[in-house]
């Protein structure tokens, strides 16, 4: 028990009357990959601002080592999904990792020749340090997710929470930013908790899979979670899970062919046609 | 240097106040420009200087000067701007949208009682264009202090701001009062506008918020570049404005000096224009080249 870095404790989180997640409750051990699976719309964002003290939640609570976090809890590194930033941003890629440090800082500081090789070694650690002094706006996604990874880890968080940080980037990149996390999670010994939609591109590096669908989680490695019979339950409906070419697709059935329709009534469930 | 520096410049004092003053308000502009350009607010900027102009000619009207009415109108701006939801992008379009019609609206009225009551003639355009050759010397240390005091609580907050302008969430999930630094932030602006439009007029005083710092923003990648490059931009824009201005009173139709405003604005969007004519970087000439060939080429 206590040796969980971060504990969920019966979190539920209703928004404008809706419930967008119930009952949610699991523990991420230090150094551990996490990989948080569902489809757009699930509650993973949700679930991840809760963590972070963004978003309240209705009930239940977030520990951190065992006691309620507070709300400048500098053990948590965070990458946000989709950042949107103007070219003429005055803010080369060394500045985003340097605010990584003390952003958060009021007040004016001096530059400094420890504080440069620092950052320095992180763009290295990240192979970011070939675009060091462009400005960060210009960069590609894949580019900007390997930077913002360096801003949230420069600060040696414990727990790094990534929104989707493989949407909308092209295979190699997107084999990039994963091998770049799971070689780093595991030389800093931070733990990982990855939201996707995908599962397939962390396959080789997660060590446990937390399956948001229909509001509610299913959790475990991913061969006792990626089953037809848990993921069934999970959604209130039958769905397959298809494991082709080394590739894994969760497939329900169509609305009306499927016997235990009459369970997916019950939730709300979202349709979900084809996940991964 | 006869022909650019007119005998008497510097031997004159309301061009010692103008300079002293402009040098201060130009730092202040520029720097808080920087980041009401990366936060994206310049259209807040330009509300803030609509409302002030509300502010001057309604001081005008009781009969105190100028300066306190950008203030306290601008300010109070920033406040029921920030109210009614600034934060969020949308809100933030509508917000500004709604209390800038208001504004000159009474601005309007302000104007046509304030020339009807008084025998002062060219207030309106005091008010609208600016008057830094005439500066009262008794506000000349409240505006010294309050571009001194919106300065520093910028270079304070200049971290701050720029976590929260990469992204929101990322500042607020480290713990920074995203909300608050925010309305600070809006105070300093309010500060910063009400004194450029003392400077070169409530109409025009964005141009010395925005213009050297989205020049800036085009010559320097980082930070403190972009700030010193504003600030730079603003105090040459300014003594160089002053000084034509001061030179323009031998000009046609001689005898009155031509508008100082004029020349700043002119100066501060010649040099933004001027950032266009730079050659390409390399990265993007190499990838043009050879685009260019094969539209010259014949075959």
């Amino acid at each position: 028990m206590t040796s969980d870095l971060l504990r969920l404790d019966h979190i539920g989180v209703r928004l404008g009357g809706r419930e967008i997640l119930r009952d949610v409750s699991f523990a991420i051990r230090p150094g551990e990959f996490t990989g948080l699976i569902g489809a757009n719309g699930a509650g993973k964002t949700t679930l991840l601002r809760v963590i972070l003290g963004l978003q309240p939640a209705t009930t239940g609570q977030v520990l951190i080592d065992g006691a309620p976090r507070t709300a400048r809890d500098s053990s948590i590194g965070y990458v946000p999904q989709k950042l949107t930033i103007e070219p003429d941003m005055p803010l080369r890629v060394r500045d985003v990792v340097s605010l990584g440090i003390d952003g958060n800082k009021f007040g004016l500081r001096l530059p400094s020749r420890a504080r440069r090789e620092l950052v320095s070694d992180m763009l290295t650690a990240v192979g970011a340090e070939r675009y060091a002094d462009a400005r960060v706006g210009e960069l590609s996604g894949g580019e900007q997710q390997r930077v913002m990874i360096a801003h949230a880890l420069i600060s040696k968080p414990r727990l790094l929470l990534l929104d989707e940080p493989l949407a909308n980037l092209d295979i190699s990149s997107e084999q990039g930013v994963v091998s770049v996390l799971a070689r780093l999670a595991r030389a800093e010994h931070v733990a990982v908790l990855l939201s996707a939609h995908d599962m397939n591109p962390l396959m080789p590096v997660m060590d446990r899979i937390v399956y948001v669908a229909g509001g509610r989680v299913a959790v475990g490695s991913t061969d006792e979670v990626v089953q037809p019979e848990v993921l069934s339950r999970l959604y209130g409906r039958h769905v397959d899970v298809i494991r082709v070419h080394g590739r894994v697709l969760v497939v329900a059935a169509p609305e009306g062919l499927d016997d235990s329709a009459a369970a997916a009534e019950d939730e709300g469930a979202t349709a979900v046609r084809r996940v991964g | 240097m006869h022909w650019l520096i007119e005998p008497g410049f510097f031997g004159s004092g309301p061009v010692h106040v103008a300079l002293a003053v402009g040098t201060v308000v130009a730092i202040t502009s520029a720097v808080v420009g920087v980041f009401t350009v990366t936060r994206g607010q310049s259209f807040a900027g330009h509300s803030l200087a609509d409302i002030a102009t509300t502010g001057g000619s309604g001081a005008f009207l009781i009969g105190i000067n100028q300066f306190w009415g950008y203030l306290a109108f601008g300010a109070g701006a920033a406040a029921f701007m920030e109210m009614i939801g600034v934060q969020r992008r949308r809100g933030r379009d509508v917000a500004t949208g709604v209390v800038l019609g208001a504004g000159l609206g009474l601005a309007a009225l302000f104007l046509y009682l304030g020339t009807q009551y008084s025998s002062t003639t060219g207030a309106s355009f005091t008010i609208l264009f600016g008057s830094i050759f005439v500066l009262t010397s008794s506000t000349v240390p409240a505006l010294i202090t309050s571009a001194l005091l919106a300065l520093a609580t910028v270079l304070v907050l200049a971290r701050v701001l720029l976590l929260s302008s990469l992204s929101p969430d990322i500042a607020a999930a480290r713990g920074v009062p995203v909300r608050a630094v925010g309305a600070v932030f809006l105070m300093a602006l309010a500060v910063s506008v009400a004194l450029s439009a003392v400077i070169i007029g409530a109409v025009l005083s964005t141009a010395l918020l925005v213009g050297p710092a989205a020049t800036a923003l085009r010559l320097a990648k980082g930070p403190v570049r972009a700030i010193v490059t504003a600030a730079a931009i603003g105090v040459a824009a300014v003594w160089l404005g002053i000084l034509l201005a001061y030179d323009s009173f031998y000009w046609p139709p001689a005898g009155r000096g031509w508008p100082v405003s004029f020349f700043v604005v002119t100066l501060i969007v010649a040099s933004y224009l001027g950032t266009y004519l730079r050659r390409p970087d390399r990265g993007r000439a190499a990838q043009e080249a050879p685009d260019a060939e094969q539209v010259c080429s014949p075959a």
